[in-house]
């Protein structure tokens, strides 16, 4: 918050800002300075908070009409579908809506590892970051479970079985989880109460993101720092506003063509199944967006060694602003890392493909490989090309044209000035 | 700008690509085709075939209702618009042939009375307990969101009632289990429910097995979803008019940024004529230039 000083107009805004700076707030967000540079990657986090802002506002009503019973909620989802006003609209939103927000947030973390935008300063929005992630997969895998289908009934088993693994207290654990001793009415009826609950809890984190975002300001694609208040920055509004508007359209088509016409596609079909406990699906498979952890549980022999790995999947994140130990953020400059990077990307795909298959065979050879190098790819490579990876010479400032060829651009000038003349328009 | 988003479009396209190269390479496991359908209601204009629709009901009504349920329609649904569409006294006539378990009068006394629109289709059976018992073991799903709970959907359907057969020399089956090559373990309890002219369709369409097939999985499909055409409809207008929006803003966005000046493109462009006219006359290499 590095502007000068704002002073409203008027002197009931003056009066007003005195007590509350609201008004102060928004010409904050207004003014906010943004490197010119950004690319489109970065136009993820507006549209992430319109795909939390949507699963608010379709969860809204759709808890309207739903009834979280075990003999009603599959009746009151077909309810919802054919005799609520709009409501196959507003439900399909709702659970595409979901596909997409992970689908955004999938993107927006993988940019900040290609740029580096975890490392100093900003390591605590990225740990925030990975809190809201968190959150949202809770939030998703519980709102899963709401339709009790058969999907919903067999993941919610079989994930809060998990629990189970722990030693000494996990059976008490898992009865505690499931309010009694299988997954029944009084856990759907608490993963409904908290389904409610995690997405405001999430935009509350959302706007810490934001706020820690705004200190030191965003990272760009050169990852070197911004002169702020220089014409290396440009106002948020209109020029990132109109820049992610333009972007969030082009993601709101993708979102409703498979609304209008693939809604199922990215379910499965067995969750159009009434839940029946005396009928195991011949896989159990979670949402596409939870299938690379899946693979990493199965991957591993044992329940608990299993469980614990899956976990630091996640935890070891959050770890990552030390794990990587290159000064350089943007991997435009790290050639090594740029190659590691996309093995990285491969890498989760894959294990997200297997963990839509049965665990044998190939499959689980390759996952256990994909585990391997999971973990390895930030254990050992990230601090190993910290010290050792020879970076490409940065720009002194993200104006430097020639982005990846420093200095090139005078060299050039002066050579080709020799045959063509000074004025560039010219040349043939 | 248009330079920097048509970048990030190749990258997703680099993405794409990536995604797809392990679902192709372990694609080998075995799978048996359905037959496909050029199914009228597939597709962006998608919509139903009313008559197919009317005599999917007929199907339902004369072949499949003596088994399995449709709970979540009702028979007003019959006469509403983008299902069969019969006309609402026609659709009155139905209820009516059915008896409804209604109740508790005056006198704490359940009754029976003729279907009203409003009424849910009538189940076989009170309960999952008495069709499964009533059906050796097996129970007759309900069928109204049959469509969307298989893979396959509409060509599943389709395909399983036409993948009866005889049954392969070698291949055991119990008694009451039936052979059918498009059932997930090939074995099947419901015996081959349709065959040529096991019904009569009064429009004068031949009933062949293919055709009575055709109209109950329409009928299904129309069951499970009964906002498809409306969803369609819908989602078309909703597509263009984004299509619409987009170039309004893109174009918006193309004169604020003007007022910015986008350098960074300008200078990309003058860096590629300025490195065109150098490596005409000096080589590419920047080492050996004079």
């Amino acid at each position: 918050m590095s502007e000068t000083k704002y002073i409203p107009k008027s002197k009931l805004g003056q009066w007003f800002d005195s007590r509350l700076p609201l008004l102060t707030l928004s010409h904050h967000l207004k003014e906010y300075p943004t490197p010119k540079n950004l690319n489109y990657w970065w136009t993820f986090g507006g549209i992430l908070t319109f795909c939390l802002i949507t699963q608010i506002i379709t969860g809204l009503v759709l808890a309207m009409h739903y009834v979280a019973h075990v003999d009603h909620a599959f009746e009151s989802i077909e309810h919802i579908m054919r005799d609520v006003n709009y409501g196959w609209l507003i439900r399909y939103v709702h659970s595409n809506g979901a596909s997409m927000f992970f689908l955004a947030v999938y993107i927006h973390i993988f940019r900040a590892l290609f740029y580096g935008s975890y490392k100093a300063p900003r390591e605590v929005i990225w740990i925030i970051g990975l809190l809201i992630y968190i959150l949202m997969m809770a939030t998703a895998f519980m709102g899963y479970v709401l339709p009790w289908g058969q999907m919903s009934f067999w993941g919610a088993t079989v994930i809060t079985n998990l629990f189970s693994a722990i030693p000494f207290i996990g059976e008490s654990v898992t009865t505690w989880l499931w309010g009694g001793y299988s997954v029944d009415n009084p856990t759907l009826n608490r993963f409904y109460s908290l389904h409610y609950l995690l997405p405001f809890l999430i935009f509350g984190l959302v706007i810490l993101h934001i706020w820690a975002l705004h200190v030191p300001g965003n990272n760009n694609p050169i990852g070197i720092d911004v002169k702020k208040n220089s014409n290396e920055t440009m106002p948020f509004h209109p020029y990132m506003v109109m820049k992610d508007l333009l972007a969030l359209l082009l993601f709101i088509t993708i979102f409703l063509w498979f609304v209008f016409f693939a809604p199922n596609v990215l379910g499965h079909p067995d969750n159009y199944i009434e839940a029946n406990p005396l009928v195991t699906p011949a896989h159990i498979v979670p949402e596409w967006y939870l299938l690379p952890f899946y693979a990493i549980l199965r991957a591993i022999p044992s329940k608990l060694g299993g469980v614990i790995f899956m976990f630091s999947a996640i935890f070891i994140l959050m770890l990552l602003p030390w794990l990587d130990t290159s000064k350089v953020r943007s991997a435009i400059f790290r050639p090594i890392y740029k190659k590691f990077f996309w093995v990285l990307v491969f890498v989760v795909i894959l294990l997200g493909y297997l963990g839509a298959k049965p665990p044998d065979g190939i499959y689980l050879i390759l996952s256990r490989l994909g585990t391997a190098y999971y973990f390895i790819h930030f254990l050992v490579i990230l601090p190993v090309l910290g010290r050792y990876e020879k970076t490409d010479p940065l720009p002194q400032s993200i104006s430097d044209p020639v982005l990846d060829k420093p200095g090139m651009l005078d060299k050039f000038k002066k050579a080709a000035a020799k045959y063509e003349g000074e004025n560039v328009g010219s040349f043939k | 700008m248009l330079g920097h988003l048509s970048k990030f479009i190749d990258k997703i396209i680099i993405i794409i690509f990536l995604s797809v190269v392990p679902f192709s390479v372990f694609a080998e496991e075995e799978k048996i085709n359905l037959i496909e359908t050029n199914w009228s209601f597939n597709g962006l204009f998608g919509t139903f075939d009313r008559a197919s629709l009317q005599r999917g009901y007929q199907v339902y009504r004369e072949v499949c209702s003596g088994c399995h349920s449709v709970q979540h329609l009702s028979y007003r649904n019959l006469s509403e618009k983008g299902g069969p569409e019969f006309s609402i006294e026609e659709a009155k006539i139905i209820a009516s042939q059915f008896e409804v378990e209604d109740g508790p009068n005056n006198d704490g006394e359940m009754f029976m009375r003729p279907g009203r629109l409003s009424d849910k289709f009538v189940k076989p059976y009170p309960n999952v307990e008495a069709s499964t018992s009533a059906n050796d073991g097996a129970y007759p799903p309900d069928m109204s969101v049959l469509a969307k709970a298989r893979a396959g959907g509409a060509d599943y359907i389709y395909s399983l009632l036409l993948g009866y057969g005889e049954t392969p020399t070698g291949f055991e089956l119990d008694d009451g289990v039936y052979y059918n090559k498009y059932m997930p373990g090939k074995k099947i309890k419901m015996s081959e429910p349709i065959s040529d002219g096991i019904v009569e369709y009064s429009d004068g369409t031949n009933p062949t097995k293919e055709q009575i097939s055709k109209d109950i999985t329409a009928f299904l499909v129309w069951a499970s979803e009964p906002h498809l055409e409306e969803q369609h409809k819908m989602g078309f207008k909703v597509i263009i008019y984004l299509i619409l929006l987009i170039t309004l803003v893109y174009m918006s966005k193309q004169k604020v940024w003007a007022r910015f000046g986008s350098k960074t493109e300008e200078d990309e462009e003058t860096f590629d004529k300025v490195e065109r006219a150098v490596t005409k006359y000096e080589g590419e290499d920047p080492k050996t230039f004079k």
